[in-house]
């Protein structure tokens, strides 16, 4: 594959280190617009769907109807800002065209892609771990499978700092940017179980559900927090795996023939 | 080993535009080489091609020896490539920027940090180093890019219209620290629209035009091709006054001041015999314009294809 340089791995790996901490500092240098919103809108969304009318709602999957919320509250938050992260933060590179101190570097196309990564999965398990901590302020987590729950968050971040990433290469304007998370991952994410289990829809409803890609990774992540998921976990394994391979592929294939980067 | 070696290079655009066609340009190691060439001509793409940001439809750049495909780590750590226009992120700081770059080439974060002081240093930007940017003049900003540009010490320093828009006097500090690079054995490559700065810092200069590379020599052997050179002379004599002199072309320009024409086979030794011997005093002179623009109207102009026909 074009632009892999094994012979260089110390500076390859200085390179990677060099973009991650680049875009670690770029979303905490400005975390009043990337960590202090989740935190604001998760804690109204408890105090709002998990207090006042979660009360009403009564227990849901045998959890109360706060426990219920709190993963799938938790993984929404994860999934829009590990994406919004990368999508915003490549997308502003190449409007403002330093991205070409990246081009013209010799740093390898694999090691962009997982420098801007980095970011976004980083910025998606802060507000994650910063989600949690509210949560469990207004529900009684208790860990039902740590390694499940961790492997779930973490490669649900990869996978959609990588759909970010993909977004942002196609990206000619800001409004591109906001295209997919307000009219597809929103609405994706809102669908995917996080505020009610399948069982509650009529039968035709649970299998269009069936191909919500979100849906699963919910429902992965429940089943870690709580030990109650509407499908088989490794089915859930098997669709990020799968998505994540494929979102790589892709990315790189992207990079190498310069879309959206190289003239 | 040349520093630069573009081999049959073509590009064309999606959209049908060829921004170059069948360059062949070799760079020598040291060279301190100047491309010229009027407005879209394809200067900043043949930069572009050599720095990875346009892909070459055909043909190979070298970079020392590298190819630019094949070596990428090798041939773009020999490069250091200063663009037209900031393209450097406005909210991190000046030394965040160099710092950055340095460890894009591979460099550890220790080294990294001693080099971006010394470049920021030398081009007076130190001060500056927790400056965001964005807060930095224009001038600085340029110098800031030079900055960046250095810090993996590349022995090749590229730099596309590096004075366009600067004051004089950063102009000059700017041409000074080019030559002291150059002096220590840095090979530059600059693109510029100010012909007297290519005439005062290059030894090498290729004309390009309409993507193809129509003059590619050494300024000396390029002013040589001259036929002739206009001086602007205030003389004592009031020009109503002045004796003929039957073997320079002479235009009065005012009451003191002539415009005398100096063909390639006269001297300006001649000039001032002639001058003397019809008693005219000269209390200045100058040339009407500079010696390369008067060669690269030529050259581009539709009246004179001579050179083109020495197309390298």
């Amino acid at each position: 594959m074009a632009g892999l340089y094994p012979a260089y791995p110390r500076q390859t790996l200085t390179a990677l280190q060099t973009l991650a901490s680049k875009e670690t500092h770029r979303y905490m240098r400005i975390w009043v617009q990337t960590l202090l919103p989740p935190a604001i809108t998760m804690t109204l969304y408890f105090v709002i769907f998990g207090g006042l009318i979660g009360s009403r709602v009564g227990p849901m999957e045998g959890y109360s109807f706060m426990e219920f919320i709190a993963p799938g509250i938790i993984m929404m938050s994860v999934i829009t800002n590990s994406y919004t992260n990368v999508v915003s933060s490549f997308f502003g590179a190449k409007f403002q065209r330093h991205i070409e101190e990246l081009l013209v570097s010799p740093t390898p196309n694999y090691v962009i892609l997982a420098g801007y990564v980095a970011g976004g999965v980083g910025r998606g398990l802060c507000t994650g771990l910063i989600v949690t901590i509210i949560a469990s302020f207004f529900a009684d987590l208790n860990i039902h499978n740590l390694a499940v729950t961790i492997s779930v968050v973490f490669l649900t971040a990869v996978l959609f700092s990588l759909g970010g990433f993909i977004n942002g290469v196609f990206a000619k304007k800001f409004d591109d940017i906001s295209i997919v998370p307000t009219f597809i991952l929103t609405p994706m994410t809102y669908l995917g179980g996080v505020f009610y289990s399948i069982s509650l829809l009529p039968e035709f409803w649970q299998h269009v559900s069936l191909i919500n890609p979100i849906f699963y990774m919910v429902n992965a992540f429940r089943y870690g927090v709580l030990g109650s998921s509407d499908v088989p976990i490794v089915i859930a394994y098997t669709l990020i795996l799968g998505f994540i391979a494929a979102g790589t592929t892709l990315s790189l294939w992207l990079l190498n023939r310069g879309t959206g980067l190289r003239s | 080993m040349n520093a630069l070696s573009l081999r049959q290079l073509n590009k064309t655009y999606p959209g049908g535009v060829t921004a170059l066609r069948d360059i062949n340009l070799e760079v020598r190691p040291g060279d301190f080489y100047g491309l010229l060439g009027p407005n879209g001509a394809g200067k900043t793409t043949i930069i572009g091609t050599v720095a990875s940001l346009v892909r070459p439809t055909s043909g190979n750049v070298e970079v020392f020896g590298h190819d630019i495909l094949r070596d990428p780590w090798e041939a773009k750590s020999n490069i250091g490539l200063v663009p037209q226009e900031f393209n450097f992120n406005q909210f991190e700081t000046v030394a965040q920027i160099v710092t950055n770059q340095a460890g894009f080439y591979g460099i550890d974060r220790t080294t990294a940090r001693e080099r971006a002081e010394k470049y920021l240093r030398e081009l007076d930007l130190w001060g500056k180093r927790d400056a965001p940017s964005r807060q930095l003049s224009g001038g600085m900003k340029r110098r800031l890019m030079i900055a960046r540009a250095l810090v993996h010490e590349p022995r090749l320093l590229i730099l596309d219209e590096p004075t366009a828009g600067v004051d004089i006097e950063l102009r000059r500090s700017m041409w000074d620290f080019l030559r002291r690079m150059n002096e220590r054995g840095t090979t530059i490559i600059l693109t510029t629209h100010y012909l007297e700065e290519a005439e005062s810092l290059c030894r090498g200069i290729g004309i390009i035009d309409g993507g193809r590379i129509i003059e590619d020599t050494d300024v000396r052997s390029l002013l040589t091709k001259l036929k002739s050179q206009s001086f602007v002379l205030d003389v004592t004599t009031p020009v109503n006054a002045l004796p003929a002199l039957p073997d320079f072309g002479v235009l009065p320009l005012d009451e003191r001041t002539i415009e005398v024409e100096v063909r390639g086979e006269q001297t300006l030794t001649e000039l001032f015999s002639a001058l003397n011997a019809a008693g005219v005093e000269v209390t200045s002179m100058k040339n009407k314009s500079n010696r390369l623009e008067e060669l690269f109207v030529r050259m581009l102009g539709t009246g004179n294809p001579e050179p083109q026909s020495e197309t390298a």
